[in-house]
């Protein structure tokens, strides 16, 4: 069950257009493709054995990445596992981001924590196809046999006479070889790997310290234009009037005209757009600007509104059964011992730091975008849908990214800017402020659960339930591809599909288990934000565990591993990063007065444990010291990647458990910017320690998984301090002031 | 519009924008310096963080007109060549990630060293926390100025 949804969630994030036939697709690449001459000089060839990689005559490896870089660190696990198999030096390979040419490259896009899993092998295959035609080009060249000839540290060997041609001598002659198959080649075994497993530095790192990295907002065209929208700030809403008199006065500012809203999908707001020489001058515009907004026809929604409608849904009816192993109901209803509890979190924002923007230059047959967008073939093929243009005429730079966490995986704003770039002659940078940003996210679902456990009277666990109740992703926003038609959002499984996620308990070995769901519907976006559904549901699932170890006067840690006991091999994965994160995290020993440890664990493709140590001061406020995480993601390809991710997962989710809280009044959200939606700090910041349990299983991905244990492990380290359950984030300290007397 | 003069990374230059630009969007509009970020406008995350005579302030909340004759100091030219301490620490402890805060949080850490050469871990807490990373590489920050601590700059 937990593989099946797993491999579902896969699917549907990051493979059903294709992420894994983008690469197959990119073996093929035409013949007469695979030689060229560059463009400074004559004299100087490339061999391009497949669509990812180039080697010149005068030795220079370049690879394309198919993944943008969000900050996770896809130009360098790309460059090392193709380093692997071309026997180069990794550091040698200079990196570029794949363009949207739509023949060639398909799904250039990352998401659901799927980079290294979905191009660990293809991108081993590109280095070693390579190598392969190296090799054989050598041989001939030598008439030596094939066997006697082996590719080292960028060089072909012939081992009987130690003779060695480089790579770049033998450009000419490989790419005039016959393409061998890569599926036909043998891969390195773990156990010869050089690069793979190592922590090796980040290929982005230096441009990322002197200024010179360039992000999405640092596109600069020649002649280009600035702009800002001011969007109506009621979901729903839309303009009524508007003066723009003064606002033209402006000095700098060039032009004002309304944008109408996109089509429900897109969930632009629509609004006004300002023109300018900079983008200070159009903010300074958009200041001056007289404007009435209408509300939307759900103008009224308000958080607490939306609160009663949650708690109506969790009581009623489910419309959707997701799992029913046993008979729950019966089981809950007959038990010796219950317990229920109600878990709830609320909407969420992004906030990436660099805000949402996008750069577009329409040309008469041509459009040109730069956007940080972690889906550009999407952004292309939406403008080119929008625009009339043909798709290989919408030209897609993907830029480095800010941040993400989700958020880029939406094209409202790369949408948006075309809006304005098509009314302008020349190319328009449309910058989203940090209040624009704030107040039209694409927002984590507000989420709700209600649980039930149920002992017999040996004190057994024998049934538990779980209900789901949400305002869903789907249907609120831009990823089409798997709920575009009118039948599907109506199904109950495809709107459950995405939002239950990891609340299954296996492999907890409990008999009797009922999994359902019910939607909320609300005006405001919703998507994708780091971990999904398990940003909540691990939530929900690990403190109730936590609630039942202490009903039934358990420890926590031994509490689960009687309910791992089985043989299966999730469980046994899930009892190794148990161990590893309680016996490193010291569990069990003596703490000081005032601190507790809490503990929760996941299992998926990639399993995680983590051991939190927090403290509450008199007024409530939660000091979360340590955090402590074991972490099973197959082969580390870059551990200190998957340090790095873990440790940042660990703090973003932080700032949900502490401070973050979107909240929505009059159809509108209420925070603007970093002082009412607050996010974690340095001096808010744990020490956390990642250990990794060495594997030569395939990897599997991290970038979400640290982000949905914390939530548990503090909230459960928050109860073993005071004694007081946390069962709605952010924590309120009011619920904990009391308890510190 | 006025001619206004400012020095930015010991070169002088005239600025053709009114006394209460934010010295941000001069830096990053009109002298194409984009390493200095725009964050969120009101002085709230650090992204734009860059020197006045060697002290650190927020770009965005600084007015053009303000400036007079302090040497102002960006990213771009802390160092030529990625050789100052604070910039080698943070390839050493591999801090940034999507890299964005990056120039703001380098910029500060650099102003903290100046002034108190081997801070304490709460020293550095208190003196970075009007910096916001959202890929929270807050643990690696610490460890980078640490490292760079009591080396000269």
């Amino acid at each position: 069950m937990v593989l099946q949804a797993e491999l579902d969630r896969r699917k549907f994030l990051t493979t059903s257009a294709g992420t894994a036939g983008a690469l197959i697709f990119g073996f093929y690449f035409p013949l007469r493709g695979r030689i060229q001459e560059a463009e400074s000089g004559a004299s100087l060839r490339i061999f391009k054995p497949n669509a990812w990689l180039r080697i010149t005559a005068d030795n220079q490896i370049s690879v394309l990445v198919e993944k943008p870089e969000l900050g996770q660190g896809s130009r360098t696990y790309t460059p090392m596992m193709i380093a692997e198999e071309l026997e180069v030096d990794w550091s040698a390979i200079h990196v570029e981001q794949a363009p949207t040419i739509p023949s060639v490259y398909q799904g250039l896009r990352t998401g659901g924590s799927g980079g290294v899993a979905s191009t660990f092998t293809p991108m081993r295959k590109v280095g070693a196809q390579a190598r392969e035609m190296l090799v054989s080009a050598a041989a001939e060249q030598w008439q030596a046999k094939r066997r006697d000839c082996r590719a080292e540290n960028g060089t072909v060997v012939h081992v009987p006479t130690n003779r060695r041609l480089s790579y770049g001598e033998l450009v000419e002659a490989a790419a005039k070889l016959p393409l061998m198959n890569p599926d036909e080649i043998a891969l390195k075994p773990p156990k010869d790997f050089r690069y793979i497993g190592k922590p090796l530095p980040r290929t982005d790192v230096p441009s990322k310290v002197d200024g010179s990295a360039a992000f999405g907002i640092d596109v600069r065209v020649p002649g280009m234009l600035f702009a800002v929208i001011a969007r109506c700030p009621f979901f729903g809403g839309k303009l009524q009037s508007l003066d723009a008199t003064t606002a033209k006065t402006v000095p700098g500012v060039r032009v004002v005209f309304p944008v109408p809203p996109l089509a429900r999908h897109f969930n632009t707001a629509g609004g006004v757009a300002v023109v300018a020489d900079s983008s200070w001058a159009a903010m300074q515009g958009r200041k001056k600007l007289v404007i009435r907004w209408e509300k939307g026809p759900d103008g009224n929604e308000s958080t607490e509104s939306l609160r009663k409608q949650i708690a109506q849904r969790a009581a009623a009816p489910a419309t959707f059964v997701a799992l029913d192993r046993g008979d729950a109901l019966e089981v809950l209803a007959g038990a010796a011992k219950r317990l229920e509890a109600s878990y709830e979190s609320p909407f969420q924002a992004h906030a990436t730091m660099e805000p949402m923007n996008t750069t577009v230059h329409v040309r008469d047959h041509e459009i040109e975008v730069w956007s940080p967008t972690q889906f550009a073939d999407e952004v292309q093929d939406e403008i080119a849908k929008l625009s009339g243009f043909p798709l290989e005429k919408v030209i897609v730079h993907m830029t480095l990214s800010g941040g993400s966490f989700g958020r880029r995986y939406q094209w409202d704003y790369a949408a948006e800017a075309w809006q304005v770039a098509k009314e302008m002659e020349k190319p328009v940078q449309l910058l989203w402020t940090r209040e624009d940003d704030m107040q039209h996210d694409f927002y984590r679902p507000y989420n709700h659960q209600r649980l039930a456990g149920g002992f017999d009277h040996q004190g057994n666990l024998m049934a538990w339930s779980t209900r789901v109740v949400t305002t869903p992703i789907a249907g609120s926003n831009l990823y089409t591809g798997f709920t575009e038609s009118p039948e599907t959002l109506n199904d109950p499984a495809t709107i459950a599909a995405l939002e239950w996620y990891g609340a299954d308990i296996a492999p907890y070995s409990i008999p009797n288990f009922r999994l359902d769901y019910a939607p909320v519907d609300s005006v405001v976006p919703r998507s994708w934000w780091r971990s999904v559904s398990s940003s909540y549901t691990v939530f929900a699932r690990e403190c109730f565990v936590d609630e039942l170890a202490h009903a039934s006067g358990r420890d926590p840690l031994q509490f689960r591993m009687d309910l791992l006991a089985g043989k299966s091999p999730q469980a046994a994965r899930l009892r190794a990063v148990l161990e590893l994160a309680a016996k490193s995290a010291g569990w069990g020993k003596p703490l000081p007065k005032g601190r507790g440890r809490g503990l929760a664990c996941r299992f998926g493709d990639s399993c995680s444990a983590q051991v939190a140590e927090v403290s509450v001061d008199d007024e409530g406020t939660v000091q979360v010291h340590r955090v402590v995480s074991a972490v099973d993601c197959g082969i580390a390809v870059n551990p200190d990647g998957v340090r790095a991710m873990t440790e940042g997962a660990i703090n973003f989710a932080l700032t949900a458990v502490l401070t973050g809280e979107i909240t929505i009044k009059n159809g509108a959200v209420e925070q603007s910017n970093f002082h009412d939606y607050q996010v974690l700090r340095i001096n808010q910041a744990p020490e956390v320690e990642v250990h990794i349990v060495p594997s030569t299983e395939d990897p599997s991905g991290v970038g979400e998984l640290g982000a949905m244990l914390l939530p548990a492990a503090v909230a459960n380290a928050v109860f073993a301090a005071t004694g007081v359950r946390v069962r709605r984030l952010p924590i309120d300290p009011k619920l904990l002031k009391r308890s510190q007397s | 519009m006025s001619n206004i003069a400012i020095t930015v990374n010991e070169k002088r230059c005239a600025i053709d924008a009114t006394p209460d630009t934010p010295l941000l969007w001069v830096l990053r509009d009109t002298l194409g310096l984009t390493g200095t970020k725009y964050g969120c406008g009101l002085g709230l995350c650090g992204a734009c963080t860059v020197h006045l005579d060697g002290v650190a302030v927020r770009a965005c909340q600084t007015p053009l007109g303000s400036v007079g004759t302090k040497r102002i100091t960006t990213i771009e030219g802390l160092s030529s060549d990625r050789s100052h301490p604070i910039q080698r620490a943070w390839i050493a402890e591999q801090v940034p990630q999507c890299g964005y805060c990056q120039s703001g949080q380098i910029m500060q850490a650099a102003s903290l060293l100046a002034k108190n050469p081997r801070p304490s871990k709460e020293e550095v807490d208190e003196a970075m926390s009007g910096n916001i990373c959202r890929c929270a590489t807050y643990q690696r920050i610490r460890r980078a100025i640490q490292r760079a601590a009591g080396q000269k700059a």
